[in-house]
């Protein structure tokens, strides 16, 4: 056995040239085998294929701004039809004069939502409290009127993105306390308790909304007394919110089975009662580990809500779709489309970041 | 307060039992008063919608029952599996939209996994453009609502193929265009049940063979070729019965006539754009899957292996595959529920399936709401637990031994 | 194959002047290294001094960039040959177990044997069997690694690796996922196999370890090596101002 034993601390030297910089990047990541740079060069080739006459078209080429689609000469896309309807893919038919209304609601929404996400701000408590009860009240006072000197804004004027937030923000609130109540109850001891919860839960995970949406347009105006109407949106929303808890109560319930049995053991121990134990020590727990859980299910709520376009509201969706279809826009449903989709993704995967940045944070703190 | 002649006691036999609390404390009885009036409070609101619904139907003049399933429908559906006409009853529709609904989820099944596994493992690959691609693609059609997908394809993209005059045409064979997909429909003549016969029999063989070389491997240790002596047997025997037998098999090639095809087999666009649509937006999701199933197998599992000589390959095989898969399966399996669910949204661009002829058309012209919603809701429910039931039972037997 | 046999080779392993390097950073630097046939080597040093890495480049678990490394006379280069070559010859035992959790004890000690060495099932169960002994948990050969304690399962790891009937053992701190009771049951299994003349390089920190079995104990340092000699004298009389240090700590706690 021998070792060449060097006393003195030999210097870090820089990795060789082959190793280190763009071309052995390169090397590395795009061209390690034959195969490899074959697909490379294929991708690249295909990639430019795609992209060069897309941003051609859509942006290099596209017209921007006008007021009717003859303003669209240049032969790219004509973002002139989203342009001229912003207005209604935004709120819908909701009054000019009140437009601000939304925006005021749009407004506080977008500060509230910064104070919670955003670490470090002071009263986190209290914004939550403002978030889950005066938020619903302020809104609906400002968007629906009728009080305080605002004129009334029916449900049927509401539109577009504003009604599609409307509809997932409201779906979600409203199925929140449901869901942890369904939670609970499914881990609960009393049987009955348990099989209603479970059934309950599995029924509405088990159907697609769609058919949820049918049955409360159809079936819930037949459930009630004679005489007494409710609105479209409110039937969808009864429909969503149902629909949703059962989802939000297993999200729940996977938080509730990650906290370790000590903890209700010393809540028992402590001498408080049931709900005491659950209000102060276990769901305050188990929420913070599901929030991932909660966004992803509202992702999920988000894209779901433009359902609602197949039961007659309009959405953001539906409102676009009725858009390009009215005969002085005829052919422009690839702009309208993409629209949307830009819409949805921005908030989709504005969410999802956001919720794997939590997940992320909640592994490091465990 | 401890009592203090407790330790001077001399224990007894415990006949004494605890002594009863008042009934109010007791949680047991506690637990039984709330459960009663809970079923007590279900029962009236349960009789409450009982009620105003039956009053309600009576007043529109429907009467309750499953009666009108006998009654014929009066309305044609584009695209049916089983013969059907407008003189076919209701319960024939529902039977039609159910087999509709049944065809898109599974061929949907189908190629989103292939999809999707192709672009897990891309998201894998070494190869830093291939990766970062699969992750644009996942990224972007996870975060847009399917339906949004069905209706760009449905209404934005098929729009613009050409009419059937001017189809684009492959080999003179296969024909797209606005009105769907036109491909040759084959005509099978009687003899062909050979051929049908060899193909289940080159299955069996090959069942056989590979039977056989896992027998063979352990007693000697020798390897066999079996993927590829599979695929010879599978592909070899049904030809040469083919041939042998006199090729009993034509094809009815689509021709235009007109302004359509006469002959064929066309695919109408909704099953095109639906099936796209979700073929797509599922394999995203199952791409992420695969991803983390793989991902979930550590490193120190593959270091293993190799340290003990096993090729990649078989590293994979061996290895990481039995682990990824017990991560994976469950949650394909939940996709595949997703993907069945929402072949419901076939409804928008007017697909024939479950919720559109029968939720839709059959309950506008009969207004059973209630039955209706009832029947369409089981099938549902029905499929979500056949599939859940499957996944228990999976997860009993794949999971791991653990302390 | 031929050739490697023929020429029995005196010197196990011989690392020429390894460098490598993960991105920018040095992580061995210059070594040099001869291990007899026969010859038990322990290696020490302090975390991030690059000792796992040095003995993962021995079985190409990691890639060295400069420098020669010979096993077993074979050459570790690009070739695939040559390290399916000398991955057979060459056993490996981690720090966490590594073992495959979807197989019984029995089954991850066949599984090498049978795919790649191509040895019947019944014959590489009966020398599954027969390690399974001598590391003592013949017992638990139908049982699932996860039923297992941290020691039984390191032992059935041994096993596993020794199964491949390897010449050299490489040991990458066996004994420091363990409980310390657990700890003894996995050094008494490897004096057993130093004793039974297998060449070995084990990372690990057990002085009493080193002390029975060792010809030599290697002390690396940011990613040299920059002490070696007989257990007693390095244990004793560390030279090194940076092995005093280190033995001052983990004799200190
Ligand atoms: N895969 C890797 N990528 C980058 N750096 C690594 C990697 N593996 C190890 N290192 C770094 O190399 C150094 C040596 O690691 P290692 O050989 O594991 O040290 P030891 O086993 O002596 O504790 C450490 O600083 C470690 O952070
Ligand atoms: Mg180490």
């Amino acid at each position: 056995m021998q070792a060449f034993i060097t006393r003195e601390t030999l210097p870090s030297l820089p990795p060789p040239s082959t190793l280190k910089g763009p071309i052995a990047w390169m090397r590395q990541n795009l061209f390690s085998s034959v195969g490899n740079s074959i697909v490379t060069v294929v991708l690249v080739l295909g990639i430019l294929a795609a992209l060069i006459p897309f941003i051609n078209w859509a942006f290099i080429k596209a017209d921007w701004i006008g007021t009717s689609r003859d303003d669209c000469t240049s032969g790219g896309a004509c973002w002139v039809f989203v342009y001229v309807h912003l207005k209604l893919f935004m709120v819908g038919l909701y009054p000019e004069s009140e437009v601000w209304r939304t925006i005021l609601v749009g407004a506080i929404l977008v500060v509230t939502m910064a104070g919670l996400m955003i670490k470090g701000v002071p009263f986190k408590k209290y914004i939550q409290i403002f978030a889950l009860i005066a938020f619903p009240i302020i809104a609906f006072i400002l968007l629906s009127g009728g009080a305080f000197g605002l004129p009334h804004v029916e449900t049927n004027f509401w539109g577009g993105l504003l009604l599609t937030l409307v509809i997932a923000i409201v779906g979600i609130v409203a199925a929140f306390p449901l869901g942890i109540l369904l939670a609970l109850g499914r881990r609960s001891s009393m049987p009955i308790v348990k099989a209603i919860c479970v059934v309950f839960i599995e029924v509405w995970r088990g159907v697609p909304l769609i058919t949820v949406l049918f049955m409360s347009s159809v079936m819930l105006p037949l459930f009630l007394p004679e005489g007494m109407e409710i609105d479209k949106l409110l039937r969808a929303l009864v429909g969503i919110t149902l629909f949703q808890s059962a989802y939000l109560a297993e999200v729940v319930r996977s938080g509730l089975q990650a906290i370790p049995k000590g903890q209700y053991e010393a809540a028992n121990a402590l001498g408080l009662t049931y709900w005491q134990g659950m209000y102060k020590v276990i769901l305050p727990q188990a929420l913070k580990i599901v929030i991932p859980g909660i966004v992803n299910s509202f992702i999920s709520l988000f894209k779901d809500t433009s359902l609602v376009l197949i039961i007659g509201l309009f959405d953001l969706l539906a409102t676009i779709q009725g858009a390009f279809a009215s005969p002085k826009w005829l052919g422009y449903a690839i702009e309208g489309y993409l629209f949307a989709a830009l819409v949805y993704w921005v908030f989709c995967f504005g969410m999802s970041r956001y919720s794997q940045r939590v997940e992320r944070s909640l592994k490091t703190t465990h | 307060m401890a009592d203090p002649n407790l330790s001077a006691t001399p224990p007894q036999a415990i006949s004494t039992l605890p002594s009863k609390p008042p009934f109010w404390n007791d949680p047991q009885k506690r637990a039984l008063v709330f459960q009663i009036l809970l079923v007590i409070g279900i029962g009236l609101l349960l009789w409450f919608i009982f009620s105003n619904t039956l009053h309600n139907l009576d007043k529109r003049g429907i009467k309750t029952g499953f009666d009108f399933l006998d009654r014929p429908a009066g309305f044609g559906i584009t695209q049916s599996l089983i013969p059907y006409t407008e003189a076919s009853t209701f319960g024939r529709t529902f039977l039609v939209g159910l087999l509709n609904t049944l065809l898109v989820a599974g061929l949907g099944i189908i190629f989103a996994t292939l999809l999707g596994f192709a672009v897990g493992v891309a998201r894998l690959s070494k190869n830093w453009l291939i990766s970062r691609v699969a992750l644009v693609f996942i990224e972007t059609i996870r975060n847009i609502p399917p339906l949004l997908q069905i209706l760009f394809w449905y209404r934005a993209i098929l729009p613009l193929l050409p009419g059937p005059k001017d189809s684009i045409s492959l080999a003179e064979l296969f024909y797209l265009h606005k009105r769907g997909f036109t491909l040759p429909s084959p005509l099978f003549e009687p003899a062909f049940i050979w051929t049908f016969w060899a193909v289940i029999a080159a299955l069996v063989l090959a069942f056989i063979m590979s039977r056989w070389a896992k027998a063979r491997r352990e007693k000697t240790g020798q390897q066999f070729p079996v993927v590829w002596t599979a695929v010879g047997i599978i592909l070899v025997l049904p030809l040469i019965t083919f041939f042998l037998t006199g090729s009993p098999l034509n094809w009815d090639i689509p021709a235009l006539s007109g302004f359509n095809f006469r002959g064929g087999l066309t695919v109408i666009p909704e099953l095109t754009a639906l099936l796209l649509a979700l073929s797509i937006y599922t394999a995203a999701f199952i791409a992420e899957i695969v991803r983390s199933g793989i991902e979930s197998v550590s490193k120190g599992q593959s270091e293993a292996a190799a340290s003990l000589g096993l090729r990649p390959n078989r590293t994979l095989q061996l290895v990481i595959i039995p682990q990824a898969m017990r991560v994976i399966i469950p949650q394909l399996t939940s996709q595949y529920l997703n993907l069945t669910k929402n072949t419901s949204l076939g409804v928008a661009i007017g697909y024939p399936d479950l919720v559109n002829v029968f939720a839709g058309t059959t309950l506008n012209q009969t207004g059973q709401a209630v039955e209706i919603i009832f029947m369409t809701m089981l099938v549902y429910l029905v499929i979500s637990l056949v599939i859940s039931l499957f996944m228990n039972w999976y997860n009993k037997r794949m999971a791991l031994v653990e302390r | 194959m031929e050739t490697a046999t023929q020429t029995k080779p005196e010197i196990a392993v011989s690392l020429r002047d390894v460098n490598k390097w993960y991105g920018e950073f040095h992580v061995l630097k210059n070594v040099n290294l001869d291990v007899e046939r026969g010859q038990r080597i322990v290696i020490c040093g302090p975390s991030g001094s690059g000792k796992s890495t040095m003995i993962r480049c021995i079985n190409r678990l990691e890639e060295h960039q400069a420098g020669q490394i010979i096993v077993d006379g074979i050459e570790l280069n690009n070739d695939l040959k040559n390290i399916d070559q000398i991955r057979r010859e060459v056993g490996m035992v981690f720090q966490h177990f590594n073992l495959f959790p979807h197989l019984t004890v029995l089954e991850n000690c066949c599984l090498a044997p049978m795919w790649v060495r191509k040895i019947p099932r019944k014959e590489a169960e009966a020398t599954a069997m027969e390690y399974l002994e001598r590391v003592k948990i013949p017992h638990q050969a139908k049982k699932f690694p996860g039923q297992l304690s941290g020691g039984q399962q390191q032992r059935v790891a041994i096993a596993r690796s020794l199964c491949m009937k390897p010449r050299i053992m490489l040991f990458d701190e066996p004994t420091s996922a363990l409980d310390p009771e657990m700890i003894k049951e996995v050094l008494d299994t490897m004096i057993e196999l130093a004793e039974s003349g297998m060449t070995m390089l084990c990372v690990t920190h057990e002085m009493g370890f080193a002390k029975t079995v060792a010809d030599s104990v290697i002390f690396m340092d940011a990613g040299q090596i920059i002490e070696m000699n007989t257990p007693d004298e390095f244990f004793n009389h560390p030279q090194h101002e940076r092995s005093k240090l280190f033995l001052s700590q983990i004799l200190g706690h």
